[in-house]
C-alpha cells in the first residue's frame, strides 16, 4: 500500500505539516480559525508531530503497519485493518479510551485527544482528492506517499 | 535602543506582521536563523526584532497564513544626492567595528548595465524567421580551441578523412554552465542538485576551488574541476575527475583579492574534500604565487594538461578589469583552451564590499573587447570565450553570445532558482534558505531533489526562450549568432560605448 513516509535528512521542522493536518481534519477547512478556534475549544490536534533532535528532525504519523500492535491491543475494536486498503482504520464510536493502543504503538505514532476519552491517529487524508495534506504542504519534499516493498 | 549603540534602530528592514493573519504558529521562529523572530513566553505570542532582520523573506515565504510582510524600514535620513542613505550606515557601522565592510551577493551600486541598452533583431519580410516549435534549432556548443585549418586525407575507398588532430572539447546541450561555486561556500546538497542537473542537461557545472567530494567523481563528465590559489582539493584524481580544468586567477565580484572561507564552515566533509584541518579558515592567497608572468600561467595551463594527460581542455578565468582584452590575449598564447571572464556583477559568498562595488569592469564591454581583440590578432579559434558575472534571463546570455561569448556561466540565477533572495549575507553562515551555509539545521533546507529539478525548470526554459529569439532572427543555430553583433543595437549608449561594443546605433 501506498504509505506517507519521512525523511529526516531533509525535514527542516518547520511543522507545516502538523498545520496542513489540523486543517485537512476540521470542520472550517480553514488554518486559521482551526488552530486558534477548533484546537482550544474542540481540542482538534494534529495526527502527526515533528520530533527534533539536535539538527535532525522527523515528522511521524501512524504507519498503517501491515500487523498493527495497535490493532491487537484494542479492547473495543475501534481499530481495524482494512483489508482493501491497508490502512489502519479508527472507529470513534466504539472507542473507550483505555489507552491501550498507545502503549502498544511502537512508533508513538498515536496520541490522547486533549478533552475527550479518544484518541487522535493518521487516517492518511482517505477522503481528501488531493491525498494527504501533510505531503502536498511539505515544502522541503521531505514528506512522501509512495509504495516501498 | 535600551543597552544597544545608538545606531541599533537605523536598520535596514521592517517586519510587518497582520495580526488577524498571524496564528502564532511560530513557522518564522523556527526559520529565522537570526533570531529575528521569537517566542514570546510572558505575552504568549510570537514576536519580532526588526532590527535582525537580514530580508531573506524566508519568513514571509513559509509563513502559512501569509501573515508577514517583509519590507525596507521606512525611516528616511534627509535627502542628499551625495550622502545616500547606504553611505551613512556604512560609516556608523565602521565607527561602531573599524572593520572592513563585509558582504556578499547583490550590489546597491548602479553601475550601468549594458544589457538593458542593447535590443535585439527579429526578420521580417526579407528573410523568414523559424520557429522553433516546427523546425530543428541547434543549442550544442563545443567549448576548446579550434584548429586554424582542417586537412583531410582519402582513404582506400575514396572517401575524406580528418588529418587534423582536433583539441580535446567540452560538449554543452546549451550555452550555459552553472559557474564556479565551492563546496564549502555552498553545502553538499547544491553541489550533489548541480551535478545532477548538469547532469541531466547535458552541461557542465564548475567544482570552484574547494575541490570536488569523492561521491560526485560519478559526475565527471559534466564536471569542470577548478584549481585556484589555495589550491584546496587539488590532486591527481580531482584533476582527471572532470571534462575540463580551470584555473581561476580572478572573481568578477572581487578582482584582485583571494577567497576567505571561515572556520565555522569548514565542518568534516569539507575539511575531507579541501584537504585542510577541521574549523580552520581556508584562505585563498590573492595572486597564484606561481604565475606572476604569462609564461608562468603557460607553465601551469601545461603542467595541468601534462597531469590529465592533454585530455581535456584547460580554462582560465580572469575577473574583467582594465586591460582584458591584452590579459585574454596572453591567456590564450599561453595556451588556455577557454576564456572565461567574469564581470564586475559577478556574484560572491563574501566579499569586502568596496571591492565588490567598485573593482572591476562590466561584463558587456569586457567580452566585446576580448572578442574583438583576439579576432584582430587571428587567434579566436585557439579558444572559446565564456561569458560570466550576472545573466539575469536568456536575453542576456542571447546577447553575451552575439557579443562573441561561446557560452555563459550562470551561477547566481541558479541559486536563485533555489530560493535566494540575494540579501547578501551568504558570508555570515546563516542563511536561511540553506544555500550558503554548511549548519545541518540550515543545509538541509534544499533537497537535492527539489533544487536539481529547479535548476533543470531554468535552464530548460532559457533553452526555449533562446531558440524562440534565435528562430526571430531568422537563425537555426546558436553558431550562427556568435560573435554576429549585427543582431545587435544599442539604445542611448555614447559614441565610445558602441565602439567598445562594436554595435550600431538601433535606427542604423
Amino acid at each position: 500500500m501506498k504509505r506517507v513516509y519521512p525523511n529526516k535528512d531533509f525535514c527542516i521542522g518547520c511543522h507545516i505539516c502538523e498545520l496542513a493536518c489540523l486543517t485537512a481534519h476540521s470542520k472550517s477547512k480553514d488554518l486559521i480559525l482551526a488552530y486558534t478556534v477548533e484546537r482550544n475549544e474542540e481540542g482538534l490536534s494534529s495526527c502527526k508531530h515533528v520530533h527534533e533532535g539536535g539538527p535532525t528532525c522527523v515528522a511521524l504519523s501512524c504507519r498503517h503497519c501491515d500487523e498493527p500492535s495497535c490493532v491487537a491491543a484494542c479492547i473495543s475494536g475501534a481499530l481495524q485493518k482494512d483489508p482493501e486498503s491497508g490502512r489502519t482504520i479508527y472507529d470513534r464510536e466504539k472507542c473507550v479510551g483505555c489507552w491501550s493502543c498507545l502503549m502498544a504503538c511502537p512508533f508513538g505514532a498515536i496520541a490522547r485527544h486533549p478533552l475527550e476519552n479518544k484518541i487522535v491517529k493518521c487516517d492518511l487524508c482517505h477522503d481528501r482528492p488531493g491525498g494527504p495534506a501533510c505531503v502536498a504542504a511539505c515544502p522541503n519534499m521531505a514528506l512522501k506517499q509512495e509504495e516501498r516493498s | 535602543m535600551l543597552f544597544q549603540p545608538i545606531n541599533r534602530n537605523y536598520h535596514d528592514f521592517s517586519i510587518v506582521r497582520d495580526k488577524d493573519l498571524c496564528i502564532n504558529c511560530k513557522v518564522c521562529v523556527r526559520q529565522c536563523s537570526y533570531e529575528a523572530h521569537y517566542w514570546d513566553e510572558t505575552r504568549k505570542k510570537v514576536m519580532h526584532d526588526n532590527s535582525k532582520c537580514v530580508g531573506c523573506h524566508r519568513c514571509e515565504a513559509l509563513c502559512p497564513t501569509a501573515a508577514l510582510l517583509i519590507q525596507k524600514k521606512r525611516s528616511d535620513f534627509k535627502d542628499n544626492a551625495l550622502w545616500r542613505p547606504e553611505f551613512i550606515k556604512y560609516i556608523y557601522k565602521q565607527a561602531d567595528t573599524g572593520g572592513v565592510l563585509l558582504t556578499g551577493m547583490g550590489s546597491p551600486v548602479n553601475i550601468p548595465i549594458y544589457w538593458d541598452k542593447l535590443l535585439l533583431d527579429a526578420s521580417q519580410v526579407t528573410n523568414p524567421s523559424i520557429d522553433p516549435l516546427r523546425e530543428p534549432m541547434e543549442l550544442k556548443t563545443f567549448l576548446g580551441s579550434k584548429p586554424s585549418k582542417l586537412e583531410f586525407s582519402k582513404t582506400k575507398d575514396g572517401s575524406p578523412k580528418l588529418k587534423t588532430k582536433l583539441a580535446p572539447q567540452i560538449e554543452l546541450n546549451y550555452p550555459l554552465m552553472f559557474s564556479a561555486m565551492s563546496f564549502g561556500s555552498i553545502n553538499f546538497n547544491l553541489h550533489i542538485a548541480m551535478a545532477r542537473a548538469a547532469t541531466e542537461l547535458g552541461i557542465c557545472y564548475n567544482t570552484g576551488e574547494g575541490g570536488l567530494h569523492k561521491s560526485l567523481y560519478k559526475y565527471g563528465k559534466n564536471t569542470i574541476v577548478q584549481v585556484a590559489s589555495g589550491r584546496f582539493g587539488v590532486h591527481r584524481d580531482f584533476l582527471n575527475a572532470g571534462a575540463g580544468i580551470e584555473i581561476k586567477v580572478g572573481q568578477g565580484a572581487k578582482p584582485g583579492i583571494g577567497g576567505h572561507l571561515p572556520g565555522e564552515k569548514i565542518n568534516e566533509m569539507v575539511s575531507e574534500t579541501r584537504m585542510v584541518p577541521l574549523g580552520s579558515d581556508a584562505i585563498s592567497p590573492a595572486p597564484h604565487h606561481d604565475i606572476y608572468s604569462i609564461e608562468d600561467l603557460h607553465q601551469l595551463i601545461f603542467a595541468l594538461k601534462e597531469a590529465s594527460e592533454y585530455r581535456v581542455p584547460v580554462s582560465v578565468k580572469i575577473a574583467a578589469v582594465h586591460n582584458v582584452a591584452a590579459i585574454a590575449s596572453g591567456i590564450v598564447r599561453a595556451g588556455a583552451d577557454i576564456v572565461a571572464i567574469d564581470g564586475v556583477r559577478g556574484g560572491t559568498g563574501a566579499a569586502p564590499g568596496m571591492i565588490r562595488d567598485n573593482v572591476g569592469i562590466p561584463i558587456e564591454l569586457a567580452l566585446a573587447a576580448v572578442d574583438q581583440r583576439l579576432r584582430d590578432e587571428g587567434i579566436r579559434n585557439r579558444a572559446s570565450v565564456v561569458a560570466a558575472g550576472g545573466m539575469r534571463c536568456s536575453a542576456d546570455v542571447v546577447k553575451a553570445i552575439a557579443l562573441g561569448a561561446d557560452a555563459c556561466y550562470i551561477a547566481t540565477s541558479a541559486l536563485l532558482a533555489v530560493g535566494c533572495t540575494l540579501c547578501a549575507k551568504c558570508y555570515t553562515g546563516k542563511c536561511p534558505w540553506g544555500i550558503a551555509t554548511n549548519d545541518a539545521r540550515l543545509a538541509k533546507r534544499q533537497n537535492p531533489d527539489v533544487a536539481a529539478k529547479k535548476m533543470v525548470n531554468l535552464v530548460h526554459a532559457w533553452g526555449h526562450e533562446i531558440e524562440e529569439m534565435l528562430g526571430g532572427m531568422g537563425l537555426n543555430s546558436i553558431e550562427s549568432l556568435r560573435g554576429n553583433r549585427d543582431k545587435l543595437r544599442a539604445v542611448g549608449l555614447m559614441d565610445t560605448e558602441m565602439d567598445i561594443l562594436g554595435v550600431k546605433h538601433a535606427g542604423r
